[in-house]
């Protein structure tokens, strides 16, 4: 159960955003502007690099709902995502991401576990400063998420359906801003 | 070095927020209304959580640059530094030791904080909100320091750029400056 009292009715995030609602929108707008877009990583990179993270950190809900959003990107292929979260060093992805996901592990450890030789590996395969600086801010960015979540005990979602609908829907158009 | 290509002028976090514009305009509110906004913990008790975890993240800059704001806040400097290296002998409230106890755990991660920090927070009478934003600021501050150390932004040894830092975020705050950074170049 969560350790403050939450609105009724709102699991994960939603009752969070519903708590302090004059901080939903800003949680939304970062959210979004550094997953909702494709220039340089896809969007379905960007999720998979935020389900590895929230794998790492023990957080359920996030990767439970971040895994199904990169499914859903993917042609709902989330033997992939199980893959990727099992070991993503032997899962059919690009070098170039496996790379970047080697940096985004180390940045789950702290900002210091990033090695220059990590970098240049994702140099050499290709990666961009835009790249390599997004892999950073979202795994940043999910250390941020899964300790605001556990860090006041939501809980976890049982239903794996669950997460497959808030895939669909944020995937499908929604995103990740309130909505008035 | 950095590892990607920053400011030469903007070490730190600024640098990163100038580099990535758009991604930095909603953190950058979204810190200033935790930080700086109507709450019932002081503007010097939320610097010293991000203080507290930007220390236990070994982030040199961002410990740094709070410590400044802090101790401004505060107008001295002895808190801020017996919170850092002995929070059970600081001269703060039991319920701020109660707070920055769990920002603490956060710091390690969100599963770290327990229910029994929760229930000795709330005795020391904490309230649900004040809970929640010491959560929040210190799950912020780990991004933070991931995000500046992660991609190494230059971290000055100056203290005096800290002190220069610290009053800006105390008198501007941490929305982007209306002016913009070029003002710095050369300085």
């Amino acid at each position: 159960m969560a350790y403050i009292k939450l609105p009724d009715n709102a699991a994960g995030m939603r009752g969070l955003m519903a708590f302090r609602p004059h901080l939903a929108p800003h949680l939304g707008a970062f959210t979004e502007g550094i997953l909702c877009i494709e220039d340089g990583l896809t969007k379905a990179e960007r999720e998979i690099i935020g389900t590895l993270v929230s794998k790492l950190n023990d957080c359920q809900l996030c990767e439970g709902v971040h895994g199904a959003v990169a499914a859903c990107y993917l042609d709902d292929n989330e033997v992939l995502i199980e893959q990727i979260k099992e070991d993503y060093k032997k899962a059919p992805i690009s070098d170039k991401l496996k790379a970047l996901l080697n940096i985004a592990t180390s940045v789950q450890k702290g900002g210091k576990y990033v090695s220059e030789s990590q970098i240049q590996r994702a140099r050499d395969l290709g990666a961009t400063d835009i790249e390599i600086h997004d892999t950073v801010i979202i795994a940043a960015t999910f250390c941020f998420f899964n300790r605001y979540l556990d860090g006041l005990g939501i809980d976890p979602i049982q239903d794996s359906e669950i997460f497959r609908q808030r895939g669909r829907m944020i995937a499908k158009g929604l995103g990740y801003a309130p909505k008035k | 070095m950095p590892h990607i290509s920053l400011p030469d002028h903007l070490p730190g976090i600024t640098g990163l927020l100038e580099f990535s514009q758009n991604t930095a305009a909603p953190i950058r509110e979204l810190t200033q209304i935790l930080l700086r906004g109507d709450n019932s913990l002081t503007q010097g008790e939320r610097e010293l959580i991000a203080t507290v975890v930007s220390h236990n993240n070994e982030c040199r800059f961002c410990t740094s640059a709070h410590t400044a704001a802090a101790d401004l806040l505060l107008g001295e400097s002895e808190t801020c530094e017996m919170v850092k290296y002995d929070l059970d002998n600081a001269p703060v409230s039991d319920k701020m030791k109660a707070l920055l106890t769990i920002a603490k755990m956060v710091q390690k991660s969100g599963k770290s904080v327990s229910p029994e920090a929760i229930t000795n927070a709330k005795a020391q009478g904490a309230t649900d909100i004040e809970i929640h934003d010491t959560v929040l600021i210190a799950a912020l501050f780990c991004l933070y320091n991931r995000y500046v150390d992660g991609l190494a932004s230059v971290t000055p040894d100056d203290s005096s750029f800290y002190q220069y830092l610290g009053e800006r975020i105390v008198n501007h705050g941490y929305t982007r400056l209306p002016q913009g950074y070029d003002h710095l170049k050369n300085s």
